[in-house]
């Protein structure tokens, strides 16, 4: 190891398995201390110079957007009364069983089907136990051993290059997509030294999207949670709101120097913000650069992202490492989804779920949609990417340029900058505008009849700000 | 209608997954105490050792057929059709009746201890585990 090379005080001698300290002691042959292993040699100066990779990998849970839970009939609904929204099988008392959600099923079917996976036609649930208070059954039942889809893709672009304007394309590997139980809620009061439960969100549907180790860094990061949310939400399977924890992003993160083996990895927890996602991802990896670089190790351990203090921290360690003790889950036999090739005949269609129906259904992906946007109105493909990115702006565009006979490629501009920029200033949402697409439209139009100038259009909607 | 499977089976299972031997031997006090941490279960005294140690051998009896390229069955039930419910809303709304089974609750939460409480440790618990063999 590189820690032990320098601290033997000669960085091209190898330590060749003897504890010997040289400069303590004379050496036996001229040879041995003047000996040069090349290859750790190499290494060692290599190390020296060699740029630091970071490796990402995402374990995304998307709350699945139905009326009732994976298991139980009780309601999904975010801000309610605590524990009121409970059935007895959430509560996980005696005699209870759970009764596999339709909906949920095909939420996840839709999501494997637009991140290109494979769908198994036969998955199967487990149960994955740890004792914790919000989860009154001491398990969770999850799909650890055969989950619903596997080896999907997903693409995304970022703006890289010095002033951000070269927008490139890459892609995340999905390794699979699993059916699995939301838990409780745990509300800690210290001053009481006490826990206060709330199981309103116990037994909520989830679909865990793992995303293989394909990132380099907290901005890729994010911009693939970002497009995995915006296909959540096109496709209508989960709403994605960070905000309300619809959406919770776990990164496994590691470094190494280029071309070597792949570091210790730590995970980090608790990042509940799209906005913290790339910074808290990109400290850590600082972090464990600088451990490494003062000659320390990386701990396999599970780390915090502290919002206030901008860092990660070790996580309370309850037991050590934990045993998960998977088993088959007992009351759930196979899942088993059909296409329209092996559909039974008699079959109660309320029974079936037909994985090729629901392909036939989907709805246009983002990508898809940016592509049309920009063909449909000649704009440049960073504009589609913003038009998707604000939620209703596309539809604002699209009416504005309904109504009005300016080129669309000039409207972009004004929603952009103008109008973009005017709801940022103020923390608006799109739908919060003060400005409607037919006001935008009716000055558009007065500008380009040439009834006013530019200039007074620019002061008409400076005016925005009063209204 | 099927049944939960009680800790037991659970305890079973974990010990076929370890490296216990089946021929006979003792289970190891480590094993034992790795266990009563795990799944909170209490063997009380060497009886039920012994109880756990039948178990395993007569599930170990499993190992005398040759299962190679069989799929390993999970249950009886694994042809029978997994139901699927319609996303509907039919039940909760019974705050009352769940919290009356709690010791103790504050504003209709559940009260828990404000972290896991592990077991303690071997040489810090007063357990028949003490005695070495």
């Amino acid at each position: 190891s590189s820690s032990r090379d320098t601290a033997l005080g000669f960085p091209w001698i190898t330590s060749h398995g003897n504890n010997q300290n040289p400069s303590s002691s004379p050496p036996d042959s001229r040879a041995e201390v003047y000996s040069i292993n090349t290859s750790s040699w190499l290494r060692l100066a290599w190390r020296d110079v060699a740029p630091w990779v970071a490796v990402v990998g995402l374990e995304i849970h998307a709350q699945i957007s139905s009326n009732s839970k994976l298991f139980s009939g009780s309601q999904v609904q975010f801000a309610a009364p605590p524990n009121s929204l409970v059935s007895f099988f959430d509560a996980s008392l005696p005699g209870t069983l759970p009764a596999l959600n339709r909906r949920c099923v095909e939420a996840a079917v839709m999501t494997g089907l637009a991140l290109n996976c494979s769908i198994n036609k036969k998955s199967l649930f487990d149960r994955k136990h740890y004792f914790y208070a919000d989860l009154p059954a001491g398990y969770q039942i999850t799909q650890q051993r055969l989950p619903v889809a596997v080896n999907g893709s997903l693409s995304y672009s970022l703006c890289v290059g010095g002033k951000k304007n070269q927008m490139v394309t890459r892609t995340v590997r999905i390794k699979q997509i699993q059916l699995e139980q939301d838990s409780g809620k745990s509300l800690h009061d210290d001053t009481r030294s006490q826990t206060l439960i709330d199981l309103n969100r116990a037994g909520i549907g989830l679909m865990e999207v793992v995303m293989e180790p394909d990132m380099s860094s907290g901005e890729e990061a994010a911009a693939a949670v970002r497009e995995l949310q915006l296909v959540l939400q096109t496709l209508g399977s989960s709403q994605a709101i960070m905000a309300e924890g619809q959406l919770r992003v776990d990164a496994n993160v590691s470094v190494h120097h280029l071309g070597e083996a792949l570091g210790v990895r730590t995970e980090v927890k608790n990042i509940n913000s799209a906005r913290f996602l790339a910074r808290a991802i990109d400290y850590e990896i600082q972090r464990q650069i600088k451990e490494l670089e003062n000659g320390g190790t990386v701990i396999n351990e599970t780390r915090a992202f502290d919002y206030k203090l901008g860092c990660t921290i070790p996580m309370r360690d309850k037991e050590g490492k934990q045993d998960y003790r998977f088993m088959p889950e007992p009351n759930l036999p196979p899942l088993i989804l059909y296409d329209t090739k092996s559909l039974p005949a008699n079959m109660n269609h309320q029974q079936v779920v037909n994985i090729d129906w629901i392909r036939e259904r989907l709805p246009d992906l983002p990508s898809v949609r940016r592509v049309k946007l920009v063909e449909q109105y000649g704009i440049l493909p960073e504009h589609s990417f913003t038009l998707l990115n604000e939620d209703g702006l596309m539809e604002f565009f699209e009416n504005v340029v309904r109504q009005t006979q300016m080129n669309p490629k000039k409207v972009i501009g004004w929603i952009l900058n103008d109008m973009l920029g005017y709801l940022k200033q103020h923390n608006l949402t799109v739908q919060e505008s003060p400005v409607s697409s037919l006001f935008l439209a009716d000055l558009l139009n007065l500008l380009e009849r040439g009834t006013i100038s530019s200039s007074a259009a620019k002061q008409v909607s400076l005016f925005w700000t009063y209204l | 209608m099927l049944v939960h499977t009680n800790s037991w089976a659970l305890v079973l299972h974990c010990c076929i997954h370890s490296a216990v031997c089946f021929l006979g031997k003792k289970v190891t006090v480590e094993v034992l105490d790795h266990l009563e941490r795990l799944a909170l279960v209490d063997f009380r005294n060497w009886e039920g050792v012994q109880r756990l140690e039948k178990a395993i051998q007569f599930a170990a009896q499993l190992h005398a057929v040759n299962t190679e390229g069989v799929e390993p069955m999970d249950s009886v039930l694994e042809d029978r059709c997994l139901y699927l419910r319609e996303d509907n809303i039919t039940e909760g709304n019974c705050t009352e009746e769940l919290l009356q089974n709690a010791r103790e609750t504050v504003e209709e939460y559940f009260v828990a201890p404000p972290g896991n409480i592990p077991l303690p440790k071997l040489e810090e618990r007063d357990t028949f585990l003490q005695v070495s063999e």
